[in-house]
């Protein structure tokens, strides 16, 4: 469906990631964030970078992957995306949730 | 005389020495075999031999049963992959190939979970993805007189990965036959958003939890298991108790993948999606289980599979472009209890949708709903595994590319 973030109109799934990751940029990334009760800082985008980068590489994202990321630890990642911090920061980068088949 | 050599005689590498004895001359390829375990596992039964619904002797056979004539058997450990030498470490012997198939699957990780594979192990902390868990836990439950069960799954990729929702199911239709349901406590936790994360599948199957009183826990990505407590914690500090655990532990490839440094972390091979040829290593080739492509670990994947890498592997030897057919193609039965089944038939790009299949309007089988045909279909499948995949022949009107035809897409 269609949905108006940062002032621009993008294609998101029933529970707003965006479909298509060319429509992702910064001020978008931010608005979902702020949706979701979270203000970006510099650590936040460095975890950004790196989801977008394991996803390009067509890496199974996971929480225990991120203790062998070296970006940070697991108690960090919990403090930055409260929550469900693989669901969000996710959803912040553009890229789609972790699934399963069904 | 020119090698090829097939690490692994499961599901993918059994089929793919059928596949390409009868297409490849005798006096010009040897093919071998390798494979250190005797016992070849019906792996989809060790879903159904904790409620009894199987037994032991229609779960396993001997392997080598299903190698055909004139592939050479070994049963052995292997050491050592040396890519760069084109030759594979046995125990005690060196092999060289001229094209490398790599088969040796994915298996589970317990230890990587602190607590996972402690003093419980298999007393009430069980996993159902090895023949020997799957066993005990069937001894388990016709003793358990009820309490909270736990189904969990530890983390993405996973072998089947939907067992642990079928797995609930069955023990909620298990428990109700037994007339004990009201005694037990089911609870599914996954590290997903959902028990289904995927929009056509949460719409058709929302109702099966509710309907069926099963507890969700959702975003629950697990740090330890408390062996004291009787109680799995995860990174947040969000605790879960149970009087009986039944968990899907971390799948990892082979550790001979890890020991020749060839995968990711997970000891999963970088493999072409749609030719399944090594990212490194142009003359091995990956199927099933072992490869780190985006599409299910399921036995109908490696048949699919099975029949693209053929083809490829002859176009390899004729020095032609391989074929960049594979579609991550896969089609399961989904056990959802009560003798009912889900089917779904779904590729990299397409997520599983409602319809029939193989052939619309008539099916005879429904995709994404539940139906008793499709829990013939499911039992059936044992027979036909044995019996026809296995051996590498063709299931009629079942392509290698998934198609559109009875699916209702949009």
């Amino acid at each position: 469906m269609e949905a108006v973030l940062a002032g621009i109109k993008v294609m998101v799934t029933d529970d707003g990631y965006l479909t298509d990751f060319s429509q992702w940029n910064e001020d978008i990334a931010r608005e979902i964030a702020k949706n979701e009760g979270i203000e970006m800082t510099d650590r936040h985008w460095e975890v950004i970078k790196w989801i977008q980068e394991q996803v390009k590489a067509g890496n199974p994202l996971s929480v225990r992957g991120i203790k062998k990321s070296g970006v940070l630890d697991i108690k960090e990642f919990y403090a930055l995306f409260p929550g469900g911090p693989l669901k969000l920061s996710t959803k912040i980068a553009g890229v789609p949730k972790p699934k399963s088949c069904i | 005389m020119k090698n090829i050599l097939i690490l692994g005689a499961g599901t993918s590498g059994t089929m793919m020495a059928n596949h390409l004895r009868p297409k490849l001359k005798k006096d010009q390829w040897n093919i071998t075999i390798v494979d250190q375990y005797r016992t070849h596992y019906y792996q989809p039964g060790f879903l159904f031999l904790p409620f009894d619904i199987y037994t032991e002797d229609q779960v396993k056979k001997v392997g080598k049963k299903f190698i055909p004539k004139g592939v050479n058997y070994i049963q052995k450990k292997i050491e050592k992959i040396i890519p760069t030498e084109n030759k594979v470490e046995l125990e005690d012997e060196t092999l060289s190939y001229d094209i490398l198939i790599i088969a040796t699957g994915s298996k589970i990780a317990p230890e990587e979970v602190e607590g996972m594979k402690g003093k419980n192990w298999h007393k009430n902390v069980f996993d159902f993805y090895t023949y020997e868990g799957s066993l005990a836990l069937r001894n388990k439950l016709r003793e358990w007189e009820g309490g909270k069960l736990v189904v969990h799954l530890t983390e993405m990729p996973i072998k089947c990965p939907v067992a642990p929702l079928e797995f609930a199911f069955l023990a909620d239709s298990y428990f109700t036959k037994k007339g004990m349901r009201d005694k037990v406590d089911l609870t599914y936790v996954t590290p997903l958003s959902g028990a289904f994360t995927k929009a056509k599948s949460s719409e058709s199957l929302g109702y099966l939890l509710k309907e069926k009183n099963i507890k969700l826990e959702t975003d629950f990505a697990i740090e330890s298991v408390d062996n004291d407590g009787n109680k799995i914690i995860d990174y947040g500090g969000r605790e879960i108790e149970y009087d009986l655990l039944v968990t899907i532990p971390t799948n990892m490839g082979d550790e001979v993948i890890e020991r020749s440094g060839m995968g990711d972390d997970l000891n999963f091979i970088p493999t072409h999606h749609n030719t399944l040829q090594s990212l490194e290593h142009e003359n091995v080739f990956i199927i099933g289980d072992a490869t780190n492509i985006p599409a299910s670990k399921a036995g109908s994947v490696a048949h699919f599979e099975a029949e693209t890498l053929t083809d490829n592997i002859l176009l390899y030897i004729d020095g032609k472009p391989l074929k960049e057919e594979f579609d991550g193609h896969a089609n399961c039965f989904i056990e959802t209890g009560h003798n009912k089944a889900l089917l779904i038939d779904f590729n990299y790009k397409q997520e599983p949708v409602e319809g029939t299949f193989p052939f619309p309007v008539v099916g005879p089988l429904k995709l994404l709903k539940e139906s008793v045909f499709n829990h013939w279909g499911k039992l059936a499948f044992r027979w036909i595994y044995w019996n026809m995949l296995l051996k590498g022949i063709a299931i009629p009107f079942i392509s290698r590319n998934m198609s559109t035809k009875g699916k209702k897409i949009n």
